[in-house]
């Protein structure tokens, strides 16, 4: 991946790039808490079926995964652990961040041990709204992180720099 | 069965029981493994410490607190009707059951008290939550001893119940719909023969587990006679709900201590008991339990009265000055709320008693001289539920 790595992608080589990366998505479940559930129903259920998206739900472990599922409550006790696991992935790799509790803290806004967000630990790519949220609007979440591998841009993402945690 | 009550006889009867099951012997210098704070078999984010003394702990350490998200400090700021929907999601897969010892403390201490009909549905929908809890146990269980099958089984037929809860509630996960005096809105059209259909099918889905799962060979020696639990010590470990039951001592708070406003007694049912007290017997113990629900929900559903779903409560929920506590048996065990109120918009202090936190006190006890692979039927089929244990 010489052309990758010095930045010079031609357009037509880095759309089928996407194509092919945006339907192989391996997303680990991180299932926390209520949200655990509702994940488990869009990822694991026949009603649902998250592998008809090109998502496919059992990676054994963060090191194999491109995308991670942050489904329910982020407490202050569980947060280094979720920055771990960040850590842990391999680039490039995507969050979706599941649930009012994940987006913002949600009903335990003024919990003494919540996390407000998990966007304050490591970056989110997509919102899921909803406590819990349905499985079909994860399954909207997942469309919409496809669209944006779609467009993304080879070059920006693989230009070297470390993405930063905090 | 009676518990033991003096303490030096209980620590000498458990340290003889312990370790009759460790080759104290031959100890070895062990390992430490640590399972979670993520794992499925765990629910949640629980995590076990283990020392191992080869393939078999020594000792297994449960360390909580990480969904603690501090119920029972925000319910101070909170008034009635917020507290309703809140307390939905501390166990989250039976979540409008949950609901109900709250509101009937609540109604206890402002002496309301709910319609017939509210009532009946009340009951129905405790009972139907029950199912969509349980339900999911079963196929969870089954994911956590390789047999994945029944975990979609369980994620199929358990959205039928889901389907029934959301057309009545409005709420497909989290119901919110009890109120102080009664319940939000009346049954929709036609919901009662629906419920008949797809109490129905869950009763096929529990004859299809009995057949893929706990009539599963693999499965049974998987979890017959490991984990086994007496009674006298489940019940000083202050165990209840199935757990209890599967050490066979025969209390279930539906039928020995009901509180007011749940109509338990207008069906027709059997609590189910196993004498074992193995990791089977509680599978066995809660499958029975998915049935006798579904039954209840049946029956209830016939007998339904007419009239409103709605006591005449004021507008603003001020509850008056005075202490209570309304305990039921919620899917895994006994739940009670103990509210102390000032005569405020919000309570002044609530004690929330969840099973599940007195469920895995259990744990080191029951792991200990267990092997690494049983560890996983043991902590499975006390089936615990993190929001349960954390609050």
């Amino acid at each position: 991946m010489g052309l990758v790595e010095s930045g010079r992608v031609p357009k037509p080589l880095s759309k089928l790039l996407n194509l092919s990366r945006k339907y192989s998505i391996w997303a680990y479940q991180w299932g926390l808490a209520c949200c655990a559930i509702e994940m488990g129903a869009a990822f694991a259920s026949p009603r649902y079926d998250v592998m008809r998206l090109g998502v496919i739900p059992f990676p054994a472990s963060p090191r194999q995964a491109d995308l991670v599922v942050i489904a329910g409550t982020v407490t202050d006790k569980l947060a280094p652990a979720v920055v771990r696991l960040y850590e842990q992935m391999p680039d490039p790799k995507y969050v979706i961040s599941m649930g009012s509790c994940a987006n913002c803290g949600g009903p335990y806004w003024d919990s003494y041990s919540v996390t407000k967000g998990v966007d304050q630990l490591i970056p989110v790519d997509v919102y899921v709204p909803g406590c819990p949220p349905r499985p079909e609007a994860l399954l909207e979440g997942v469309l919409l992180l496809q669209e944006r591998i779609a467009h993304e841009d080879m070059a920006e993402r693989w230009k070297g720099d470390p993405i930063v945690v905090s | 069965m009676t518990a033991v009550s003096d303490p030096n006889q209980l620590a000498d009867l458990l340290a003889e029981a312990t370790d009759t099951r460790v080759n104290l012997d031959f100890e070895s210098e062990g390992m430490t493994l640590n399972m979670g704070p993520q794992h499925p078999a765990t629910h949640g984010t629980l995590r076990i410490v283990a020392k191992l003394d080869g393939e078999q702990v020594i000792s297994a350490e449960p360390i909580c607190g990480y969904m603690h998200r501090g119920y029972e400090k925000i319910v101070e700021v909170r008034t009635y009707p917020q507290i309703n929907a809140l307390i939905n999601r501390i166990d989250w897969l039976g979540s409008f059951a949950n609901e109900v010892p709250f509101i009937l403390a609540a109604e206890k201490l402002m002496g309301v008290e709910a319609p017939p009909r509210a009532q009946w549905i009340r009951t129905i929908l405790f009972e139907m939550s029950r199912v969509a809890n349980i339900s999911l146990f079963l196929g969870d269980f089954g994911l956590q001893l390789g047999g994945m099958t029944a975990g979609f089984y369980a994620f199929r037929d358990r959205e039928h119940v889901l389907n029934q809860i959301e057309s009545a509630t409005g709420g497909r996960f989290h119901p919110n719909f009890d109120r102080i005096g009664g319940l939000k809105d009346d049954l929709p059209k036609g919901w009662i023969s629906d419920s008949h259909v797809a109490m129905d099918k869950l009763l096929a889905f529990c004859d299809e587990m009995e057949d893929l799962l706990v009539g599963n060979e693999i499965f049974q020696s998987r979890t017959r006679g490991i984990g086994i639990i007496p009674a006298d010590i489940a019940l000083s470990y202050g165990l209840s709900g199935a757990n209890l039951r599967a050490s066979g001592v025969d209390w279930d708070l539906r039928r020995d201590g009901c509180p007011p406003g749940l109509v338990y007694d207008q069906a027709d049912w059997k609590v189910w008991t196993h004498p074992d007290g193995d990791c089977f017997a509680r599978t066995w113990v809660r499958l029975q339990e998915t049935r006798e629900a579904a039954k209840i929900v049946k029956q209830l559903l016939d007998t339904i009265p007419a009239g409103p779903v709605m006591a005449k409560v004021p507008r603003i929920i001020k509850v008056p000055e005075g202490e209570a506590y309304v305990a039921t048996e919620n899917p895994l065990g006994e739940m009670g709320y103990y509210v102390v109120s000032k005569g405020d918009l919000v309570p002044f202090r609530v004690k929330i008693r969840s099973a599940s936190f007195n469920n895995i006190s259990i744990v080191p006890w029951v792991a200990r001289g267990a092997y690494v692979p049983d560890l996983i039927s043991i902590l499975g089929s006390l089936y615990f539920i993190l929001g349960d244990i954390d609050r």
